[in-house]
């Protein structure tokens, strides 16, 4: 998780990721966020996050994002 | 048979009243039975190519779907004797298999689109009409772009796992065909519509009133706005109108291209409503976009989210992409990691220009929305940096300047649309830097553009009104709520001034037919 927030501070200094929870709902993230999102968890955590997975459920907080990087793993 | 048809109107009214007195579990055949009427009624030879999307969607969808099926019934049954492995290659097994019949549907599918198309523009269609085959030729199919992308996203949900195969075939005829949504969108996903299209539903006097209302606004925009200023977007268009003419011609076509597009969504949105049906919102007031990127998200939402969930990512996400992004991230810095983004937006946009026409015009489109964009993107830190020195965005002022630059922005770049010769577009374009023709505006010549002194005014006074119920509706929400809240006559006033404005100021072509709808052109 730590690793994870720090990619999305990164991203966004300015946002508290630890508390956000409407990320997608509230445009904190737009499309360009979410692809290089996606290409730092890849290098990251290994996980290749298919199309279908993204979704704003998904990507609305940090907890979420994780929650869906820990499944991909256990598939 | 166009929306803003006498014929239209009484063919709605006569579903509308049948739909309320049927039994209810008939409301959704009624509609189906409606829906096909309209379409045989644009052309029948049209039929062969609504029925080939619905056939192909449907046997693909439920081909699909009978595999995820079993897969599911298989791995449930077998839970606790396959290993992670095992269950794993299964499952890639079953998509592996999935994946043909997808990509044969969408294959089918988009090859018709694309000769469709293709027949409609030179030189193709000349050469088919040598050829001798050209009584093959009916025209482009009526909203073959729509109704297709719509039933592609579908197959490709499907596939995904994210939408379930209809397994009764006429609901899904009504999917692809419901004849209010059938000419011009939005581009509805199942999910989206499913909920609602096949409920039965009682007669809600609120829901009808607010659905009529919307058409009554839709039928504004349309009738007295957007037929209104047409004849000065075609003089305009004229060889004689270069530098501030031309900054005319983006304007006008603006207003346009708005009341047209957006008053054909209401009268679709509005008579779902009437009907019960909830369909996804396709503009939300893109005028107050700030930059171009925003202005996409507001306008024609529906086939940018199509764009985005069935191109975008899917591209953008890709291995070989995610490979490009970690070695241009190593040799190039945060450039070489948006690399993958750049690249799937040209082709999204290259797609999304396509889609609109296959003239080179329509992909010059897409490329000049694209390079704005990625430009936009690309400046965002500077950008930052100069709002924060002068405290820009806490200023009222700045926002509508923002505004105020993606509107005159979007206005050059959409008069491409316009112009099928690409290097007549950016000639006048060119202009806008050598040619200050301000006298245009007071010698005489916007009188020779079509409209009389009193279509100015209606112009002015209409766009001012749509203007105004905007800006309610981005600060206080649903208008027709807050009418609601007040006493019946004032509402009841009101509304019949509007109906009067139409009925009085609309613009009526020969023999009551007002133009075609732009969007029923793709």
């Amino acid at each position: 998780m730590e690793a994870l927030l720090n990619i999305l501070q990164e991203l966004h200094p300015e946002v508290d990721f630890a508390a956000a929870d409407h990320l997608i709902d509230d445009k904190i993230l737009d499309s360009f966020d979410i692809v290089t999102l996606v290409a730092e968890i890849d290098a990251e955590y290994d996980v290749a996050i298919p199309a279908e997975e993204l979704l704003p459920e998904n990507f609305n907080s940090a907890k979420a994002l994780y929650a869906l990087i820990e499944k991909l793993q256990d598939e | 048979m166009q929306f803003t048809s006498f014929g239209f109107l009484l063919f709605a009214a006569a579903v509308l009243l049948l739909y309320y007195l049927i039994p209810k579990r008939g409301q959704w055949i009624l509609l189906l039975a409606a829906s096909y009427f309209f379409y045989i009624w644009a052309g029948v030879e049209y039929l062969f190519f609504i029925l080939l999307t619905t056939v192909t969607t449907y046997a693909a969808a439920n081909l699909m779907g009978s595999r995820l099926a079993k897969q599911d019934a298989y791995l449930a049954a077998h839970k606790g004797e396959l290993s992670r492995e095992e269950r794993k290659g299964y499952k890639a097994q079953v998509k592996k298999g999935n994946r043909v019949w997808m990509v044969l549907c969408l294959a089918v599918n988009f090859a018709v689109l694309a000769v469709c198309k293709g027949l409609i523009i030179d030189p193709f269609r000349t050469m088919f009409q040598e050829s001798g085959l050209s009584f093959l030729t009916v025209g482009l199919p009526m909203g073959i772009s729509f109704y297709m992308f719509q039933s592609m996203g579908y197959v490709v949900d499907v596939y995904r796992g994210t939408a379930k195969a209809e397994k009764n075939f006429f609901r899904l005829a009504l999917f692809v065909s419901f004849f209010p949504q059938l000419i011009q969108g939005p581009i509805s996903k199942f999910g989206q519509v499913a909920p609602t299209l096949y409920q039965p539903h009682d007669f809600d006097g609120k829901q009808v009133s607010f659905g009529l209302q919307r058409m009554l606004w839709g039928y504004f925009k349309k009738m007295v706005i957007a037929d209104r200023i047409a004849v000065a977007v075609v003089a305009l268009k004229g060889d004689e109108f270069t530098g501030v003419g031309f900054a005319l011609l983006g304007l006008f076509y603006a207003a346009q291209i708005y009341g047209d597009f957006t008053g054909g969504i209401d009268i679709t949105i509005g008579l779902a409503q009437a009907l019960g049906i909830q369909l996804p919102e396709n503009f939300i007031r893109p005028f107050f976009s700030k930059n171009i990127a925003e202005y996409w998200r507001r306008w024609h939402r529906t086939l940018g989210e199509w764009m985005k969930d069935y191109i975008f990512y899917p591209i953008s996400v890709s291995a070989p992409m995610l490979k490009l992004s970690k070695s241009a991230k190593q040799k190039l810095g945060n450039f070489g990691r948006r690399l993958p983004v750049y690249i799937a937006s040209i082709a999204t946009w290259f797609v999304t220009g396509i889609w609109h026409g296959l003239t080179p015009n329509f992909v010059v489109w897409g490329m000049l929305n694209c390079f704005f964009i990625v430009l936009s993107e690309e400046l965002t830190p500077l950008y930052e940096k100069f709002h924060g020195r002068f405290h820009l965005k806490e200023k009222a002022w700045y926002g509508a300047f923002e505004m105020l630059r993606m509107f005159v922005l979007m206005n050059f770049i959409r008069a491409c649309d316009l112009f099928p010769n690409v290097g007549d577009y950016f000639g006048r374009v060119g202009s806008l830097f050598t040619t200050f023709n301000f006298s245009i505006l007071w010698d005489g010549t916007m009188m020779n553009l079509g409209l009389t002194a009193l279509d100015y005014g209606i112009l002015l006074a209409g766009v001012v009104l749509i203007f105004s119920v905007s800006l309610v509706q981005e600060k206080k929400g649903s208008v027709r709520e807050l009418l609601w809240s007040k006493p019946a006559a004032v509402r009841y006033i009101l509304l019949f001034a509007l109906f009067l404005v139409v009925l009085l100021m609309g613009s009526y072509g020969i023999g009551y037919n007002a133009s075609n709808f732009i969007y029923n052109q793709f």
